[in-house]
Formats: C-alpha cells, sequence, structure tokens
C-alpha cells in the first residue's frame, strides 16, 4: 500500500500512510487509539474505498471497491467482531458464499473433508460439523482463519486476535500464526499489547493521528523506542489554564470529600476498580480500548448491573441500581456515544434539556413550558450553546453543541459528580478548548469530575490525578501529572 | 408553505377526500325535518286567503312524525285547522282524505314530505277524480317543503353517522397510538375489547342485579370489565420489558388468549342459564339493564354519547401526550430507548404503562360496543387490531417509534371511515373496499418515507 489517503466528514482518518508486506512477514500494525489502524484494515478489507493512494499485491495494482475484490486479491481480514453464523455448522461457515453452482447440491462430505484438509494445515484439530454457537472464542477465530484460507488468501490481518484470549489460547494464535508464516503467507497484526509483538512479529509499522510515522524491523525497537514512536508527538498548548478555587469552596472541598469508588466489579471487562474524585479535582481514567474504561463509568452510573464495590459520595454510601438512582445521587454521565446514547437526536434540544429535570417544570401534573424555555435559554447564554431555537432537532447540532446540551440537562440537575466518557471526541479543535474552560469551572465550583479519555495529551493536560486501568484492572495512579508522561502512562496501560 | 402541508398532510388528505365525496355524492335532497315542517306550514299561511284547513300526510317513521307534529303546530298557531293527521300508509291517506271530504266542507291543503307525496292518492290524476267524488278537496294542493341540491355525504346526519361507527376504532387507536410511538405494537385490542364486553355484561348480570341494576351497578360491572383488560395491558408490558419478548409475539398471543376466554366465558354463562346440563352457545350475554345502552344509544345535546366520550378521550390524551412528563417519557423511550434511560426514565414503567393504557382503550371500547348492542358479544372486534394499527399509522404515526401525533390518529382514524363511508354510498362492494384499504395504508407509510427525506 503506498499513500493511502482517507477522509470522512470531519475527520482525516489517513494521511497518506505506506504499509509494506512481504509474503512470509509477520507486520505489527502499532498505534494510539484513533491513530488510523482501523480504517487502514477497512480499506484493505473493501468496506471503505481510499479517497487516493495505491494498493499493489505482487506489483500488481488492485482495485478494492467491495469485499468480495478484497477476497478476490488474496486478503483475508478477520475483524474482533467475527463474521459468522453462530447457528450454521463450522464448515457451512468455512465455505458459506462458495457454494458450487446455482444448480448443483453442495456436497457435505467433500466440505467436511476439505475443511479436515485445511484445519490440518494450521495445525489444529476441530470438528467440522460442531455449531458455531458451541464453540469457544478461540475456536470461532480458528474458523474465520480457515475461511480465509479456503479463499486462498495470502494475506491475513488480524485485528486485536489475542484480545479475547486466555494467556492458553494465545499460545495456540501464536503456533497458527508461525504456522502461516512458514508457508509464505503475509500477515498484518494488530495488538496492542507489546509483549505480544516482540514475541512474534519481525517487522513494526507505526501509524500516529492517521499518519505514517515509521517502519522498523522489531530487533532495531526496544519497548521503549517503541511507546515514544506511538505517542511521540508534542504537547500543544491546546488546554486552558486553570483558574483556582477560592479559599471559602476550598474548605467546602474539605468538607465533602467527593466520589470514592471501591472495589468496583461487574460485566466481563471491569475487575477490581478502586479510586476516588474529590470535589474541585478532574480526575483522568484512561487505559487502551478494552481496558474497561466506559464499563466502570457505567456502573458508576448505575447503566449496568454492579457485581461488587462500593461507591460513597461525600461519605455516604449509595446504593444504585439504576441511572435513576445516580442521577437523584447527583451523579451523571456524558456518554461517549452522544448520538447513540446521549440524546433523542428525532426530539428537540428542549425536550432533551428537560428529560430529566420535568418534575422541575411541572405544577399540577403539567409541564410548565415557558419556565422549561426559561431555563434552558440560561444554560444556551452560560454555556454558549449555538441552537436557532429551543425547538431545534438535536440531531442537527455540531458535536459540541450537542455535549453542551447534554451538560446543560445535568447541570439543571444539580450533579455534583460529572463523569464526562470521552468528552471530546468527534468535536473539533475550537469547541474542544470550549470545553475545557467549561470543565475547568465545573470543578471550580466545587464538583467532582471524572474524565475518560484515551487521549493522552488531554489526559495529561486536564487531570489533576490519572488512574490507568489495564484489563478491568487499576495498575496505577498518577499524582504528579505535572512529572508524567504519554510514555509513563502507556506503560502502565500495555503492562 | 411546504412545511405546513408536511405537517398538516393528514388534515389535507381528509378535507379533500370530503370535498370529493361532497362533489359525487351531489344530489337533490328532500328534508323531512321539523325546520321543513314549519317552513311548509308557512307556505301554506301564506298562499291561502283565509284561515285555510289542512291534512297532514306523512309516513309512520319517528322523523315523519316529527315532521307531522311541526306542521301541525305551526298551522294552529298561525291561524289555521289541521283537519286530519295521518302518519301511515297510502291506503291510509286514501281514507283519510275521503273522510275529510265527506266531512268538512273546504280542504285547502295537502302538508306533506317528499316519499309521501310520491303516494298513489296523492298524485294529481288520482287526487282529480278523489275530487269529482268530493266537492270540498276541488281545490286542494298538495305541498311539500322545497327540496335542494346538496351532497348527501356532507348531511349533518351522515357526517354524525360516520363519526359515531367508528368512535369506537378512534378510542382503541389512542392507546395503539401510545403503544405505537414506543416501537411498540399490540395486537390484542380486538379481542380485550370482546373480553371486556362479555365481562361486563356478566358482571352487569350476575353481580349488578340484570334487569334491576342500577347506576353505580352497571358503573361497577364496567369497572370490572376494563380492569380485567387493563391488567392483561399490563401482563403484555411485562412480558415485553422484563422478559424481552418481543410485542408482536406477546400480543399476538394475548389476542388468541383473550378471544378464547371471551368465548369461554360466554359458552360457560349461557350454559349457566340453561341450567348447566347442556352445553352453551357463542351467543351475546344480553344485559337487560335498560340504563346501560345510555352510553352506546344515548345523545347529549344532539350528538352521540360515544362520539362524546371518544373526543374527551382524546383531549385527555393530548394533554397528556404534550404536556406531562409521562408522555415525553413515552416519545423518549421510543425515540431512543437507551438514552432515555441514561437520562433517568423509567423505561420499564413507561412501557408497562402504555400498554395498559392500551387495554384499558380496548375495554372502553369494549363497554361502548357491549351498550350499543346490549350485550357483551364474545366475536366482537374481530381484526379490529388492524383497522386500528391503519388509523393510527394513516395518522403519521412512525412504527420505528418516537414519533406520532394523538390528532394525528384521530385524523387517520376519519380519514379510513370517510373513505369507507364514501365507497358504502357508491356502492362498492366490501372486499373492493379492502383493495382500497390495503393501498392506502401502503400510501400513506411511503407519504411518511418521502416526508423524512
Amino acid at each position: 500500500m503506498c499513500g493511502v489517503d482517507k477522509s470522512f466528514p470531519g475527520v482525516h482518518a489517513l494521511k497518506g500512510v505506506d504499509l509494506d508486506l512481504a509474503s512470509g512477514d509477520v507486520l505489527a500494525l502499532l498505534g494510539e487509539n484513533g491513530a488510523g489502524k482501523s480504517t487502514l484494515i477497512k480499506v484493505l478489507g473493501g468496506a471503505h474505498q481510499p479517497d487516493s493512494g495505491t494498493i499493489q499485491i505482487d506489483g500488481q495494482p488492485v482495485q478494492i471497491a467491495s469485499p468480495q475484490d478484497s477476497q478476490r486479491a488474496g486478503i483475508g481480514i478477520i475483524y474482533q467482531e467475527f463474521n459468522l453464523v453462530p447457528a450454521m455448522t463450522v464448515r457451512e461457515n468455512i465455505f458459506l458464499g462458495q457454494e458450487p453452482g446455482r444448480v448443483s447440491f453442495i456436497s457435505a462430505g467433500k466440505e467436511r473433508r476439505r475443511a479436515r484438509e485445511l484445519f490440518e494445515r494450521i495445525g489444529v484439530e476441530l470438528d467440522p460439523d460442531a455449531l458455531v454457537r458451541d464453540l469457544t472464542v478461540a475456536q470461532q477465530q480458528i474458523v474465520e482463519i480457515a475461511k480465509a484460507l479456503s479463499l486462498n488468501s495470502r494475506i491475513i490481518v488480524m485485528d486485536e486476535p489475542s484480545a479475547a484470549l486466555s494467556p492458553r489460547e494465545v499460545q495456540g494464535l501464536f503456533r497458527i500464526v508461525a504456522e502461516l508464516k512458514s508457508q509464505g503467507i503475509g500477515i498484518v497484526y494488530v495488538s496492542h499489547r507489546l509483549d505480544e509483538i516482540f514475541a512474534i512479529c519481525n517487522r513494526v509499522t507505526i501509524l500516529r493521528d492517521g499518519e505514517y510515522v515509521d517502519s522498523k524491523p522489531i530487533s532495531e525497537l526496544t519497548r521503549e523506542t517503541l511507546i515514544e514512536l506511538m505517542v511521540g508527538r508534542k504537547l500543544e498548548n491546546e488546554f486552558p489554564t486553570r483558574v483556582s478555587a477560592t479559599v471559602e469552596d476550598q474548605l467546602d472541598v474539605e468538607a465533602r470529600p467527593g466520589l470514592v469508588v471501591s472495589g468496583l466489579a461487574g460485566g466481563p471487562k471491569v475487575r477490581d476498580v478502586s479510586f476516588s474524585v474529590r470535589r474541585g479535582e478532574i480526575v483522568a481514567l484512561t487505559g487502551l480500548v478494552g481496558a474497561g474504561r466506559t464499563e466502570t463509568a457505567r456502573l458508576i452510573f448505575g447503566a449496568d448491573k454492579r457485581q461488587a464495590g462500593r461507591i460513597t459520595l461525600d461519605g455516604n454510601e449509595l446504593d444504585i441500581r439504576s441511572p435513576r438512582d445516580a442521577i437523584a445521587a447527583g451523579i451523571c454521565l456524558l456518554t461517549e456515544d452522544r448520538k447513540g446514547q446521549g440524546l433523542i437526536l428525532n426530539q428537540s434540544v428542549l425536550e432533551n434539556f428537560g428529560l430529566p429535570n420535568l418534575s422541575r417544570f411541572s405544577s399540577g401534573g403539567l409541564i410548565q413550558q415557558k419556565s422549561e424555555r426559561e431555563a434552558f435559554n440560561g444554560y444556551v447564554e452560560q454555556l454558549q450553546i449555538k441552537v436557532s431555537s429551543p425547538a431545534q432537532r438535536a440531531g442537527n447540532l455540531s458535536g459540541g453543541n450537542q455535549q453542551k446540551v447534554v451538560l446543560a440537562k445535568w447541570l439543571e440537575r444539580d450533579a455534583e459528580v460529572i463523569i464526562f466518557d470521552e468528552p471530546t471526541r468527534g468535536i473539533d479543535v475550537g469547541a474542544k478548548f470550549e470545553i475545557y474552560l467549561l470543565m475547568h469551572k465545573l470543578v471550580a465550583q466545587g464538583k467532582a469530575i471524572l474524565m475518560i479519555s484515551s487521549e493522552l495529551p488531554e489526559v495529561l493536560g486536564m487531570a489533576d490525578r490519572i488512574v490507568v486501568l489495564h484489563e478491568g484492572r487499576v495498575t496505577g495512579e498518577i499524582g504528579d501529572v505535572k512529572s508524567a508522561t504519554q510514555e509513563s502512562i502507556m506503560s502502565l496501560a500495555v503492562k | 408553505m411546504k412545511r405546513f402541508i408536511a405537517d398538516n398532510g393528514s388534515v389535507i388528505v381528509l378535507l379533500a377526500l370530503c370535498a370529493y365525496y361532497s362533489v359525487v355524492t351531489l344530489s337533490e335532497q328532500h328534508p323531512n325535518t321539523p325546520v321543513a315542517g314549519k317552513e311548509v306550514a308557512a307556505r301554506i299561511l301564506t298562499e291561502s286567503t283565509g284561515a285555510p284547513n289542512v291534512i297532514v300526510i306523512s309516513r309512520d317513521t319517528a322523523q315523519d312524525r316529527a315532521f307531522t307534529d311541526s306542521v301541525r303546530a305551526a298551522i294552529d298557531a298561525g291561524g289555521g285547522t289541521v283537519l286530519a293527521v295521518v302518519n301511515g300508509t297510502p291506503s291510509d291517506a286514501r281514507v283519510a282524505l275521503e273522510q275529510v271530504g265527506d266531512a268538512f266542507e273546504k280542504v285547502d291543503a295537502i302538508a306533506t314530505n317528499h316519499s309521501a307525496s310520491e303516494w298513489g292518492p296523492l298524485k294529481p290524476e288520482r287526487l282529480k277524480i278523489t275530487a269529482a267524488k268530493f266537492p270540498s278537496l276541488a281545490g286542494v294542493k298538495v305541498v311539500k317543503p322545497q327540496s335542494y341540491t346538496w351532497p348527501s355525504f356532507l348531511t349533518r346526519e351522515n357526517l354524525v353517522n360516520v363519526i359515531n361507527q367508528n368512535a369506537v376504532i378512534a378510542i382503541i387507536a389512542i392507546g395503539m397510538t401510545l403503544v405505537i410511538i414506543t416501537a411498540g405494537i399490540d395486537l390484542s385490542v380486538g379481542s380485550l375489547l370482546a373480553l371486556c364486553g362479555v365481562t361486563t355484561a356478566v358482571a352487569a348480570q350476575q353481580m349488578a342485579g340484570g334487569e334491576d341494576a342500577g347506576t353505580i351497578g352497571l358503573l361497577g360491572a364496567c369497572l370490572i370489565g376494563t380492569g380485567v383488560c387493563t391488567l392483561c395491558g399490563v401482563f403484555n408490558g411485562v412480558m415485553v420489558t422484563w422478559f424481552r419478548v418481543p410485542a408482536f409475539v406477546v400480543t399476538l398471543a394475548m389476542m388468541m388468549v383473550a378471544r378464547g376466554l371471551a368465548l369461554i366465558v360466554a359458552v360457560q354463562y349461557q350454559s349457566a342459564l340453561l341450567g348447566g346440563g347442556t352445553e352453551g352457545t357463542p351467543e351475546a350475554v344480553k344485559i337487560e339493564a335498560a340504563a346501560f345502552g345510555w352510553l352506546g344509544n344515548g345523545a347529549t345535546l344532539g350528538i352521540p354519547n360515544p362520539i362524546l366520550l371518544m373526543l374527551a378521550l382524546y383531549v385527555l390524551a393530548h394533554i397528556t401526550m404534550t404536556r406531562t412528563s409521562i408522555g415525553r417519557y413515552i416519545y423518549a423511550v421510543g425515540g431512543n430507548p437507551e438514552a432515555a434511560r441514561l437520562s433517568g426514565v423509567p423505561v420499564f414503567a413507561v412501557l408497562i404503562f402504555v400498554y395498559a393504557i392500551c387495554g384499558a382503550m380496548a375495554g372502553l371500547a369494549g363497554i361502548v360496543d357491549a351498550s350499543r348492542f346490549e350485550g357483551g358479544r364474545p366475536n366482537a372486534g374481530e381484526m379490529y387490531e388492524l383497522q386500528v394499527i391503519a388509523a393510527v399509522v394513516v395518522g403519521g404515526t412512525s412504527l420505528a417509534g418516537g414519533e406520532g401525533r394523538i390528532f394525528g390518529t384521530l385524523i387517520g382514524a376519519l380519514i379510513i371511515a370517510v373513505i369507507q363511508n364514501g365507497l358504502n354510498m357508491a356502492g362498492v362492494a366490501s372486499y373492493e373496499q379492502k383493495v382500497v384499504f390495503g393501498g392506502l395504508i401502503l400510501a400513506a407509510v411511503l407519504l411518511d418515507r418521502f416526508k423524512r427525506k
């Protein structure tokens, strides 16, 4: 691949990326979250078309306009989310889409034999007639690999293949990768686990912010140099300076210790998380994708079921079983996915704003629309929300203004603990700065802010303390943010 | 302008339909009302020189009686004399004419209406023959109300009739609108209507005292009937929320169960009436209390009670959906259940509420039906669910949830009613009407799609 460029509305996802893979290579594709790895894979898989750039296989330029083109070009992609039909058998899944002709019958025996051959090739044993839904994740992955091989793929791309595997299963995966490598198949291996990369890859290509950084043989790199290449970006002055709280507020803050979470666990991703957020403080919760950051926030907010752990606010233990309970206790969540979870897009901004606050605007069972609108207009001014009218559809606002509408609805609810999940994702630079200013204002008022962010500069620029998660556990807490570096966070995050 | 059309499309369609049917049904109208009677009397009084002697003739129907009464009163008040009033058949008219012609010296006019004026004895040539026998009839004039050209669709009588007949559908459609706004569906409403009718009927007969049931007793019976349906609705809601069964499946099951229960109750009741020895038949459970018919067949201030009930419910529902928290919650749950939940909306409670209301509305409709037919019919309301859904969809509520207006549904119900009425007037057979309705629903949904784009 050479000079591949891809833009989405508002985002320049790939800026002239090069990728070079020899047969028998295991190439690690590395980069922070949002560096453009997924987009690049999707370009290879035919899910996205590049705006410019060329792709050559064995010296021949190829056009990949659809997933079928990609298969025909000999590229097999194993996404994190498998493309398998759970209710069908292993062999049916492998040969799905390759059924012999329209009229001829599918020979089960032939399929079974070919499936066994494929499994033999990668040195595993698997019953071709087992149902996919009965398989473990690792076995399903094997089915995906066999499927790619059945299409005579010469290039196999694996997106975070080890993310959902146990350590033993990862060893099995390594054996398969080594086997494929020895058969001359080129492999692109995407992973956040640096240990794995040093274990099985022979070359590394690094992306950062959609840009191609470098490609190097693994032998020339150390863990430290690798991390540096991944995050190595200068901190610009994109964060406002902090206004310190007044003395009175400080006293108040002393008396009310804010949010304390201990031993939080729930769902498959959060195993044991403890930390605290004092009033007047911004605590960043960071880690890699899948580390359980968003899930932690959802557990605190009562959106998912908590299996263990205590949550106290200002010393009072909270029994949060639903978002309703959390909201009543003064905790609110600004979700990462504003369009899917934060707002009702087909309703007006006013209706979105009013939703948790209706009891406040009601008298005699009826909503007093005038007082609702007046309250909203107050926030339009305070937060500088750009709306044409309170009746404007929430879906028509820009990301920054959507975020402000969500914030307004929680401020009206007197939220004390505000959880921002990726507060500036999908928001342009100017609006970002405004959101940061607002966060400063809020902590100056004695609110406690928990900020989840995968953008390390944002974490370093905004947080008073940093809590790093890895696979559902706290792997470190950095109290002295001023002397922290992206590297020091990354080394906690990748383990 | 474009926006206005988009927002009020269904109203415009309804008005256009009314206009169309008005033109199509334009025809000679022959009034037969008390007002027409006064007009006839006035004409007789002014046209005659002295105090006129008048015979009033018309058919023997309630409306004709009202007409003749009005003529008689107006003639009396104007100083004329009414020699005889006939409410009956053509031969009654002939006999009366002969008697009057024999008994009085001079008869000036025969006041009648259009249908009676067509009778043989009142035809000019026959009158001449009669007058030859009875000289007093020689100068008699037949006076009938002036006819005029007017669309028969656009008469008060017809319009009231159309709405009255569809009030039941429109009432259920309120509940269905709420359910569909939450992106759900309720197929059980037709069966719940029947279940409520039968339950109410049995309660009225057995518990409220049958023929001698008082108002309180009848209200209690209605409460039991609607209560049962509301509980069925709660059950639907619980299945949809806690057990995550798709609404289509839950309410399909409820549709069968409730219909079955309605039939079982009716059959067992009939069997018990016959002493329990024989098996009963799925006939209507008759409600003997005369007062029970008030809701379905009575009228207040000249407007049938079902229409008044319907309008009251629509106003109530409109206020609930636009001005109360629960209304906002319903829209929020339909628009984005996850965002609603994360905003503190009690999503499960809202959904259960919505299905309960839908059941309750079906129950109320069942009471109107039972009152209209003076008995609980276990087979009532079959296929109503589809008519109701059609009304909601035509009214602009999106099956995807989150959007819809209560009065839109009323307009939708009226559109369907008007089309049905118009097709009936045009003599289109009921099976051909089905084709038209199918096309209509499809057109409404397509229109909605284009509007979105």
